[in-house]
C-alpha cells in the first residue's frame, strides 16, 4: 500500500496528465470552459491563502479580479503591450492595490474586515462603469481586446491556446503556495490565525506578514481576472459584481479551508453547479423555473453536508480510512 | 529579631543594571486601577527567578510587559544592556526572550513539529517570495529550522506526537510542546507562566525536576510566576514577591517564606 505522499504525488500527475489531454479531447466551447476553471482555481488559491490559511475573510476579491481583468485589456487594447506581458502587470498592479487596501484595512479584525472588502466588491463595478474613467475603460460598454492565437503556428486553435497559457499559470501559481505553506512563512500565516498574540511573541511580525498575505492573495485574483479577460476577449463592469466575490467565498469552503487541492474542485463546483441549478429548476416544470437560486442554494448545502471539510476535507478522510493514519 | 533580619535580606534594594534583567521603576495602570506600581528587580544570567503574589498582583502583567504587548507609563526594563520600550513585540524573541503562556497558547490546527518550528521563526530570514520560489538559502534556513525542531522533539520526548495536530492532544502533554516551543529560538531568557497549573502531583514533581534540568543544561535565566508554593521554593535561586503591584519581598527563597508582609498579604489574600 503506497505512503499518504506517494498517493498523493501520483494523484497530482494524474490530475495534471488528464488536464494535458483535456483540451484535445473536448470540444471547442468545453475547452474553453475548462480554461474558465483554471482561472477560477488560481483566484481561489489566493483567497485560501488569505481566508483558509490567515483567516481574513474577504469578500471583495472579485475587486482584484476586475483590476486583473481591467488591468489586461487597457494594456493589451489600448496601449499595445503584448499579452504575455500584460498578465504580469497587471497582477503586479493587483499585489500593490491589495497591499494598499490591505495596510488600513488589516486593522480593523474578523468582521471589520469582511465589512471593509464588502464595500471594495460593492463599489469596483460603479468604479468600473463612471464616465469619468469612461476613455479607459469604456463606460458600462467596457472594453474588447482581441483574443491571442497561438504562437509559431502551433496546431492549436485559440481556446487551445489560452487554455494551455491557464493550465501553465494555474499550475505554476500551485506550486509557489504549495512552497510557500510548507515553509516558515506558511506557518506564521497560520499561526497568526490561531494564536496572533502568541505568533507575535515568537517573531513573526504580525502587522507586514498579514498585509503581503493580502497583497499576494490579491496578486492571485489579479492572474486570475488578467487570463479570464484574454479569455473571453472582453471585460464589462457587470461580470465584477458581489456576486463573484461572493462565489470565490463558496468556492475555496466547498474546495475545502486551508487546502490547495480543494482550489481545483471548489473551481469546478462554482464553474458549473449554478449552470446545473438552472437546468435542475427547469426539471421541476413551469413553476420551478424561476428557483435556480433555490435549487443552488439546497446543492450547497447538500454539499456542506456530505462534506464538512470540503472536497479535501472528504479526500483526507477517505485516504485515513483506506491507507491509514 | 529573627523577622527583622529576615525583613533587611528581603528589602527590595537598588537595581543592578548589569544584571541579564533589570526591571526598574515600572508603573502600568489600566484606567484607574494601578496594575504595577514602580516595581523593581533583577534577574541574573543563567539564574532561576520565582515571581510569587496572590491572584490580581501583577505577576502576568509583568509578562506582558517584558513581552512588550503592555507598554509601561513609567519605568524602564533593560535586557542584555538594551532597553526594551525601543524594540516592537516580534523583535522580542531575537533579543533572546521567550514564553509560555498560562493557558497554553499553542497554534492548535498545527502539529507538534510545526509548532516547534514556529518557535524557532526569528532564526530564519527568508520571506515571501524566497520561499515561494523554494530559493536554496530558504530551503537550507528551513532545513536548520526542523532540525533544531527533531532536537528538541526528541528532548522533550515527543516524538510519537510529533505530527499530530497539538489540539489533539492532552493537557499535560501540551504543556510541554509549549515549552519545546519557548526553547526553539534559544532564550537567554525564559518566562514561565504557571508551568504547573492543571497538572496533578506527580506531573508537578516532573516539573520541577525539568526546570532544573532546562537551565543546567542550556544555562538559560528563568523567570517563573507560580501558585504552587512548593515548586517556586524548590527550583528558585531568588524569590519575589508582588502584591496589589507592588514588589513586598526579594530575596533567596528561604528569606522569602519567612518573610512577614509575603505571610500577610497571603492570609490577607486568604480572608
Amino acid at each position: 500500500m503506497p505512503g499518504p505522499r506517494l498517493t498523493r504525488a501520483i494523484a497530482t500527475l494524474a490530475v495534471f496528465a488528464l488536464a494535458v489531454a483535456f483540451p484535445f479531447l473536448a470540444s471547442g466551447y468545453h475547452v474553453y470552459q475548462g480554461a474558465q476553471v483554471l482561472v477560477l482555481a488560481i483566484a481561489l488559491l489566493g483567497l485560501n491563502l488569505l481566508t483558509g490559511f490567515n483567516g481574513q475573510i474577504s469578500l471583495g476579491h472579485g475587486a482584484f479580479f476586475a483590476i486583473g481583468g481591467y488591468g489586461a485589456a487597457i494594456l493589451t487594447a489600448k496601449l499595445g503591450v503584448p499579452y504575455l506581458l500584460a498578465v504580469p502587470l497587471a497582477s503586479l498592479v493587483c499585489f500593490a492595490a491589495g497591499f494598499l487596501f490591505g495596510f488600513p484595512a488589516l486593522r480593523f479584525g474578523g468582521l471589520y474586515l469582511a465589512l471593509a472588502t464588502f464595500a471594495l466588491a460593492v463599489a469596483a463595478p460603479q468604479i468600473l462603469a463612471w464616465k469619468g474613467f469612461d476613455a479607459w475603460t469604456g463606460g458600462s460598454s467596457g472594453v474588447s481586446l482581441v483574443k491571442p492565437h497561438a504562437p509559431f503556428a502551433l496546431p492549436l486553435t485559440t481556446d487551445q491556446w489560452l487554455y494551455f497559457i491557464c493550465l501553465v499559470s494555474a499550475a505554476l501559481l500551485y506550486v509557489a503556495a504549495r512552497n510557500l505553506v510548507a515553509s516558515r512563512i506558511g506557518r506564521a500565516l497560520i499561526a497568526l490565525r490561531d494564536q496572533p498574540i502568541a505568533a507575535e511573541t515568537m517573531g513573526v511580525n504580525a502587522a507586514l506578514t498579514k498585509t503581503i498575505c493580502f497583497g499576494i492573495s490579491a496578486l492571485y485574483a489579479g492572474v486570475a481576472g488578467a487570463l479570464s479577460a484574454l479569455a473571453v476577449g472582453f471585460v464589462s463592469p457587470e461580470s465584477f459584481g458581489l456576486a463573484l466575490s461572493l462565489s470565490f467565498l463558496v468556492g475555496i469552503v466547498v474546495g475545502g479551508l486551508a487546502s490547495l487541492g480543494g482550489a481545483l474542485f471548489g473551481a469546478l463546483f462554482i464553474e458549473f453547479v449554478p449552470s446545473l441549478a438552472d437546468q435542475m429548476s427547469g426539471n421541476f416544470g413551469e413553476g420551478a423555473k424561476a428557483l435556480p437560486g433555490a435549487v443552488y442554494g439546497v446543492l450547497l448545502i447538500v454539499a456542506m453536508a456530505v462534506m464538512p471539510g470540503g472536497a479535501a476535507g472528504a479526500v483526507r478522510a477517505i485516504m485515513r480510512r483506506t491507507v491509514g493514519s | 529579631m529573627e523577622l527583622a533580619e529576615a525583613r533587611a535580606e528581603t528589602e527590595p534594594r537598588a537595581v543592578d543594571r548589569a544584571a541579564l534583567l533589570a526591571v526598574d521603576g515600572v508603573t502600568l495602570r489600566f484606567g484607574g486601577v494601578t496594575a504595577l506600581q514602580d516595581v523593581s528587580f533583577a534577574v541574573q544570567a543563567g539564574a532561576i527567578c520565582g515571581l510569587i503574589g496572590p491572584n490580581g498582583a501583577g505577576k502576568t502583567t509583568l509578562f506582558n510587559c517584558i513581552s512588550r504587548l503592555y507598554d509601561p507609563h513609567a519605568g524602564t526594563i533593560v535586557f542584555d544592556g538594551r532597553r526594551l520600550a525601543r524594540f516592537a513585540r516580534h523583535e522580542i524573541a531575537a533579543l533572546g526572550i521567550a514564553r509560555t503562556f498560562q493557558n497554553v497558547a499553542l497554534f492548535a490546527t498545527m502539529t507538534t513539529r510545526d509548532n516547534v518550528r514556529v518557535g524557532a521563526h526569528a532564526l530564519a530570514r527568508g520571506g515571501f517570495l524566497a520561499n515561494a520560489l523554494a530559493l536554496p538559502f530558504a530551503a537550507r534556513e528551513e532545513r536548520r529550522l526542523t532540525e533544531r525542531a527533531e532536537a528538541l522533539i526528541e528532548e522533550f520526548r515527543l516524538g510519537r506526537v510529533a505530527d499530530r495536530p497539538v489540539g489533539e492532544l492532552p493537557f499535560a502533554l501540551r504543556k510541554r510542546v509549549e515549552l519545546a516551543r519557548a526553547l526553539a529560538i534559544e532564550p537567554k531568557l525564559l518566562l514561565l507562566d504557571e508551568p504547573a497549573a492543571g497538572l496533578n502531583h506527580e506531573e508537578v514533581d516532573g516539573l520541577a525536576d525539568e526546570i532544573r534540568a532546562i537551565r543546567e543544561r542550556r544555562g538559560v535565566a528563568i523567570l517563573l510566576v507560580e501558585h504552587h508554593m512548593n515548586l517556586v521554593m524548590r527550583v528558585s535561586d531568588q524569590v519575589v514577591a508582588l502584591e496589589f503591584g507592588r514588589v513586598i519581598a526579594d530575596g533567596p527563597p528561604e528569606a522569602v517564606r519567612t518573610d512577614p508582609e509575603v505571610a500577610r498579604a497571603y492570609l490577607g489574600s486568604a480572608r
